[in-house]
């Protein structure tokens, strides 16, 4: 499964780590949410980058307190069609302030990455080769948006009260 | 008339080519059909019975005569000739190819119109009163607040893959003609003790196999509050809805397992952290889109000018229609005219390619261009002169047009049924054909007055048959077409569900059972201008119950 970040396709410098194996050390690891509470104070005084694969049943609010100490976080998209990571991603980003990588994992399709990209995530494990293939293409198949977001861009609303001032007749 | 502007034009351009990619990709295999379906769904496209359909917003139903041309030319073109309109002011096609879905997006396009949102797990197309901006009991034009929440919903990032469809109306007249109780969210604007307009905030309103009707969460909601509250209300559905279930992922589930209350309290909690922010409204953003709608320039004119009374003094036949079909306007001296499309032994709904076209050549003639579309499944010229009515009288009767059933026992709500549905138990469209050949005689309707049928063919209930004053609900029994029958429902200011009268009936009793139920209530009546609905509020559904399994 391919990993997207920035547009490109790179390696994954994050090892997964079942719940009962040893941690390796000194390599960034990617954790379960429960194994990652049972340890969370140790875990994120570790001298590698610590993230944390989020459920997508399990309210955000309760990673909260360790934002600032997890590298990544990681969310679910068990399927397609399941779109509570997207509500998951712009509460940390737009109310719990995370700034490091979010990651959309399960199914991640083409079709959704404009959506994952306006919902703040900027790390993707896509689905299908192909679809990774034409990530940048695909993510910039619309230039107008009606909502503010989490990717800070100006929604169509605010757009047209710029340009209504920009077209205001100058007298010269 | 809302004028779209180029922000809306590219977005709809993007968006078909999008789908030009995706139908080249399942063409090609790259796609299966169920990696295909939520994107096809999410621009209106259906797989039914015998081809696919596509459905087309019409934005609160408003149309101007360009758009309904291009709606008359996509049926010629791309369909066998007609469209359906449908209870949320759509339009479907409902034999479109695949490989021609892009093309005809893409002609809908050049008009500013599409298919996105109208189906799929997301925010459907916003629905209104078929009168807004002309009805006189509004208090302001609630298709700017129904835009405004449009624009909002489309392609939301976050609320594109909901547990299940989501279905918003907003109302702002005392009369309720936007059926508000029966949607997921529903915005009523009216004015508070201290006379500010805002916000009645309802939800978990929808029928189908469990009918719940909307309850109230907030009683004022100021108005620069009204998408953050939406998007707190879509935030608490999305993270918490049903998802293990298909027939308990409608937020009507959530609201009834949590308790209005509790989740009111999860909804205030999400909201207050956003209240004040990016989403809190501009009034310049608002002043904005009520700008981009347009209001004809109308005439003084003479309200019920004399020769109106003497036109219908002389001719019975405009007397009758101008009776039934024509509505009081807020500028004097014009009328609100509703075009009944349902003839006798017609398809609720449905419009020829012919009739589009000359209904848009109509609106253009007497009605400014405009035309509506109403969850009855009728169609509306919103603005015609009182002068100009016994012209357009003549004018609709020469196209066949000018049918004098609105409101009555043969003005029909009906789902497409299992002549075209894929999930259709039953039979719909000979049902409501049927009872309009029994009950075809004017004076018969007439004197029955005002009497809603609504006729779904499965429990998913398009066709509203609970908020029915007569509900038929086409069931299977042993691969039999069987029919239950409730009265009493309604779906206005004071909706209410109807009551079943007892056991289901076989598809050909159903158009007798009907004249049954008419015939009871001429007898039990109170007088001749108790409206039936009032009647069975009376008496119960006992009385009737009775007449109709007498003798079966």
């Amino acid at each position: 499964m391919p990993l997207v970040k920035a547009g490109k396709i790179v390696e994954d410098q994050y090892v997964r780590v079942e719940d009962d194996a040893p941690l390796p050390d000194g390599v960034p690891v990617l954790l379960t949410a429960a194994r990652f509470l049972a340890d969370a104070r140790d875990l994120t005084e570790r001298d590698a980058p610590v993230g944390v694969i989020w459920p997508n049943d399990r309210r955000i609010a309760e990673v909260a307190p360790w934002i600032d100490r997890l590298a990544l976080i990681a969310l679910a998209f068990p399927k397609f069609k399941d779109g509570r990571a997207y509500s998951q991603a712009r509460l940390l980003r737009e109310r719990y302030g995370f700034r490091g990588e979010l990651r959309a994992t399960g199914e991640v399709l083409r079709d959704q990455f404009q959506f994952l990209l306006r919902s703040g995530f900027d790390a993707f494990e896509v689905k299908k080769p192909a679809d990774a293939a034409v990530f940048a293409e695909a993510a910039a198949r619309f230039s107008v948006f009606y909502q503010p977001s989490a990717d800070g861009r100006l929604p169509a609303l605010r757009r047209r009260l710029q340009s209504v001032a920009q077209d205001a007749p100058v007298t010269v | 008339m809302y004028l779209y502007d180029e922000f809306d034009r590219i977005l709809v351009k993007e968006r078909v080519s999008e789908f030009r990619d995706q139908v080249a990709r399942r063409l090609s295999g790259e796609l299966t059909e169920d990696e295909f379906k939520p994107l096809r769904l999410m621009n209106g496209v259906y797989l039914q019975l015998h081809a696919y359909m596509l459905r087309t917003a019409i934005p609160y139903g408003t149309l101007s005569s360009a758009q309904l041309r291009m709606l008359a030319h996509v049926a010629r073109r791309y369909d066998r000739g007609y469209g359906h309109f449908t209870t949320r002011q759509n339009i479907q096609y409902h034999w479109i190819k695949l490989e021609e879905l892009p093309d005809a997006m893409a002609d809908l396009a050049s008009v500013g119109m599409h298919g996105m949102q109208t189906s799929g797990n997301c925010v459907r197309n916003i629905t209104t009163d078929q009168w807004a901006g002309v009805a006189p009991d509004e208090i302001e034009d609630p298709r700017i607040w129904a835009e405004l929440v449009r624009q909002h919903v489309t392609l939301h990032p976050e609320f594109s893959f909901l547990p299940r469809k989501f279905k918003i109306a907003v109302g702002a007249s005392s009369h309720d003609r936007a059926a508000l109780a029966i949607h997921d969210l529903a915005l009523r604007l009216h004015r508070n003790g201290a006379g500010e307009t805002g916000f009645e905030v309802m939800v978990g309103g929808g029928l189908g196999r469990t009918p719940f009707l909307a309850k109230t969460i907030k009683p004022f909601l100021h108005k620069r509050d009204v998408l953050s509250y939406v998007e707190a209300v879509l935030r608490t559905y999305n993270s918490f809805g049903r998802r293990d279930n298909i027939y308990k992922a409608r937020i009507k589930i959530l609201v009834h397992e949590l308790g209005a209350e509790a989740f009111a309290k999860e909804v205030e909690a999400e909201w207050q952290s956003t209240k004040d922010g990016a989403l809190a409204l501009d009034p310049a953003v608002l002043a904005e889109i009520a700008a981009r709608f347009t209001y004809p320039d109308y005439l003084k004119l003479e309200d019920s000018p004399s020769a109106l009374a003497r036109a219908r003094r002389a001719d019975r036949g405009f007397d009758g229609w101008m009776g039934n079909s024509v509505a009081n306007h807020k500028v004097p001296g014009y009328a609100i005219v509703t075009i009944s499309l349902k003839p006798e032994g017609g398809t609720p709904g449905d419009a020829t390619a012919e009739q589009m076209d000359a209904i848009a050549d109509l609106a253009d003639r007497y009605s400014f261009g405009e035309i509506r579309v109403g969850h009855e499944q009728n169609l509306v010229l919103p603005h015609v002169a009182q002068r100009d009515l016994p012209e357009l009288y003549r004018a609709l009767d020469a196209i066949g047009l000018a049918i004098a059933n609105v409101g009555l026992i043969t003005d029909i709500i009906s789902c497409p049924g299992l002549d075209y549905c894929s999930l259709a138990n039953a039979r719909s469209i000979p049902i409501a054909q049927e009872i309009t050949r029994r009950f075809s005689k004017p004076d018969l309707a007439r004197n029955l007055g005002r009497l809603h049928i609504n006729i779904s063919g499965c429990i998913n209930a398009c066709g509203h048959h609970h908020v029915g004053h007569i509900g038929i609900l086409g069931v299977e029994k042993n691969g039999e077409e069987f029919y239950q029958i409730t009265l009493g429902g309604k779906a206005d200011e004071n909706a209410q569900l109807g009551a079943l009268i007892g056991p289901a009936v076989p598809y050909v009793q159903v158009a007798d059972v009907i004249e049954d139920i008419a015939a009871a209530y001429i007898e039990l009546r109170a007088r001749p201008d108790e409206l039936f609905i009032d009647t069975v509020k009376r008496t119960g559904v006992e009385p009737f119950r009775e007449r109709v399994y007498a003798t079966r």
